[in-house]
C-alpha cells in the first residue's frame, strides 16, 4: 500500500514540477547551476570508467576467441556492440544514480531539515518548480555524457586491443565500422534520455519528501539510489523489448 | 491585524490544536508560550498556510486566508516574512544573495536597486560588511540577523519568528529581541514570536497567548503576567527560582 501510495505521490510531483513556474531570470541561474552539478562534474568519473571498462571488453572478447574461423574484427564489433547498446546508456546510468543521485537527493533532504523548503513555501514559491525542474532541464544534456562515454569506451577499446597486443589497428577500425546500424543509435540515446528523466526526478522525490534529521538524509540517499537503480533496470528491459524485440 | 476564530487542526486521531481565538494587533510583537508539545509550532504553521485546518478561520486585514484564491494567496505570502527557528537560510548563496532572493523572486527592480535594498537592510541588522560570507561562515546570532534582513527586505505586513533566540547566548538574544521590537515598531509590522524563552517574555512581550495542551489558556501582556494567578502560566512561567524572586519584587514594588 505504501509502494502504491509513493508511486501517487511520485507522480504528483512530476505535474507540480511543470506548475507555477520560476520567475526565468532566477531559473536559468539555477539551470546552470545544476548544469555545472550534475553535467560537467560528472565527466570526469564518466570518461575514466567508459575508457577503461571499454579496454577490458576489447580484452575479454579477444581473450574468448579461441577458434582461428572467427574473424580478427570481431574485437572491435563486439566492443562497439556493447558499449553503444548497453554499457554507455544503462552502466553509466547506474553509476550516476549512484553520484548525481545521491547528490540531489542529499542537497534536497538537507534543505527539508533544515527548513530551507519551508522558507521556500512560506514565500509562496512552488519548491518542487524550483528545485526539482532545473535539474530535470540540466539532465536533458544527458546524452551529451552518454556520447562521451561512446566514444571513450571505443577508444579505450582501442588503446588495449593495439597497445596490450591483442590485435591490430586495421582490424579493431574494420569490426567498429562493420555490421552498423544507425537505429542503434537512436535506441540508445532514447533510453539515456528516459534515464536522465528517472535520474532528476526519483532522488528529488527521495529528497523532498523526506523525514526526520540528518541520519535520514543518509538513508534516503541510499533509497534513492536503489529505487533509481530498479526503475532504471526495469525501463531498460521494458525499453529494448520495445525498441529492438 | 490577524484575526484567529475557533482554530481547530488535527493529525489522524491527535487533536493538536482545539478551538483557539486571538487576534495580533499591528506594530506589537505578540508572542505564543507554552510548554514542548503545547501546539505551539502548529499553531505558527497554521497561520503561515503551511499546515491546513479542519475548523475555523485565520483572516489578514479582514481576508479570510481559506477564501482567497491562489493568486491573492501569493499576494499575501509576499506580505509575510519568516524567521525559522534555525535560520533557513539558503546555503548555496552568499549572506547578500540570500537577503535579495525575495527581491529576485517577488519584484521587478533592478540590480543596483536590489543591492542597495540589500545595503540598507544589512546595515539595519548591524551586519554592514558580511554581504560576500556564507552562511557556514556566519555565527548563530549573525544567521539570524541575516533571517531577519531577509524577512523584512521585501517591506512584509507580517512578521513570523519562529524561536529566535534558540541556541543563542542571553546577550546575543536581548539583541534579537531587541532588533525585532525596532523593526516591529519601525516598518509598523504585525509580529508573532514563538518562544520558549522568558527573557523575551519579560523584554517584547506586548501581547502574550499561553497555550496548554492545545488551548488558549491566557492572554495578556507583559505587565499582566506578574500579576496574573492563573496556576499554568505561573507554573510555566516562574518554574525558575529567579523569574520567582523577579516576580515577587515586581509584586511588592507595585504594592
Amino acid at each position: 500500500m505504501k509502494y502504491l501510495q509513493n508511486i501517487g505521490v511520485y507522480f504528483l510531483m512530476i505535474k507540480d514540477m511543470f506548475r507555477k513556474p520560476t520567475k526565468w531570470s532566477v531559473m536559468r541561474t539555477l539551470i546552470f547551476k545544476d548544469i555545472d552539478d550534475l553535467i560537467i562534474n560528472s565527466l570526469g568519473i564518466v570518461a575514466f570508467i567508459s575508457f577503461f571498462v571499454g579496454g577490458v571488453v576489447a580484452i575479454q572478447t579477444s581473450l574468448n576467441i579461441s577458434n582461428p574461423l572467427i574473424p580478427k574484427y570481431l574485437v572491435g564489433f563486439a566492443t562497439r556492440q556493447s558499449i553503444i547498446l548497453e554499457f554507455a546508456p544503462t552502466f553509466i546510468s547506474i553509476i550516476m544514480a549512484g553520484k548525481v543521485g545521491s547528490f540531489i537527493t542529499s542537497s534536497i533532504g538537507t534543505m527539508r531539515v533544515t527548513e530551507q523548503i519551508d522558507a521556500l513555501e512560506v514565500m509562496g514559491i512552488n519548491a518542487i518548480n524550483y528545485l526539482v525542474f532545473p535539474k530535470f532541464i540540466a539532465l536533458t544534456l544527458y546524452p551529451f555524457v552518454i556520447s562521451i562515454a561512446m566514444f571513450l569506451g571505443i577508444l579505450g577499446g582501442l588503446a588495449a586491443c593495439v597497445y596490450g597486443g591483442y590485435g591490430t589497428l586495421e582490424d579493431y577500425i574494420d569490426g567498429v565500422q562493420n555490421d552498423f546500424i544507425p537505429f542503434h543509435m537512436a535506441y540508445a540515446f532514447i533510453k539515456t534520455l528516459v534515464f536522465a528523466f528517472l535520474l532528476a526526478t526519483i532522488p528529488s522525490f527521495y529528497g523532498y519528501f523526506m523525514k526526520g534529521g540528518a541520519l535520514e538524509v543518509g538513508k534516503a540517499s541510499t533509497t534513492s539510489f536503489v529505487w533509481t537503480s530498479v526503475v532504471i533496470i526495469l525501463a531498460n528491459y521494458f525499453l529494448t523489448s520495445l525498441l529492438l524485440g | 491585524m490577524i484575526e484567529v476564530k475557533d482554530l481547530h487542526k488535527s493529525f489522524g486521531d491527535a487533536h493538536i490544536l482545539k478551538g483557539i481565538s486571538t487576534t495580533f494587533e499591528k506594530s506589537k510583537t505578540n508572542l505564543i508560550i507554552g510548554q514542548s508539545g503545547s501546539g505551539k509550532t502548529v499553531f505558527l504553521k497554521c497561520l503561515l498556510g503551511l499546515f491546513e485546518y479542519e475548523k475555523g478561520s485565520i483572516s489578514y486585514e479582514g481576508k479570510i486566508f481559506n477564501e482567497l484564491n491562489t493568486n491573492e494567496k501569493r499576494d499575501l505570502r509576499a506580505d509575510i516574512g519568516m524567521v525559522f527557528q534555525g535560520s533557513a537560510l539558503f546555503d548555496s548563496m552568499t549572506i547578500a544573495e540570500n537577503v535579495m532572493f525575495p527581491l529576485r523572486m517577488f519584484t521587478k527592480q533592478s540590480f543596483s536597486e536590489m543591492e542597495d535594498r540589500v545595503d540598507l537592510v544589512l546595515k539595519r541588522v548591524n551586519l554592514p560588511d558580511a554581504h560576500k560570507k556564507m552562511p557556514s561562515e556566519a555565527s548563530g546570532g549573525m544567521q539570524k540577523r541575516v533571517a531577519i534582513a531577509r524577512a523584512i527586505v521585501n517591506n512584509p505586513k507580517y512578521l513570523f519568528c519562529d524561536e529566535p533566540n534558540s541556541g543563542l547566548d542571553p546577550k546575543t538574544a536581548i539583541v534579537i529581541d531587541n532588533l525585532i521590537q525596532e523593526i516591529t515598531d519601525e516598518y509598523q509590522i504585525t509580529t508573532v514570536i514563538n518562544s520558549h524563552d522568558m527573557n523575551s517574555v519579560m523584554e517584547i512581550g506586548e501581547k502574550i497567548i499561553f497555550l496548554k495542551n492545545g488551548y488558549k489558556e491566557w492572554e495578556g501582556s507583559k505587565d499582566t503576567i506578574f500579576k496574573t494567578d492563573n496556576e499554568a502560566v505561573t507554573n510555566f512561567v516562574y518554574s525558575s527560582n529567579l523569574f520567582k524572586k523577579v516576580r515577587r519584587m515586581y509584586i511588592e514594588e507595585n504594592q
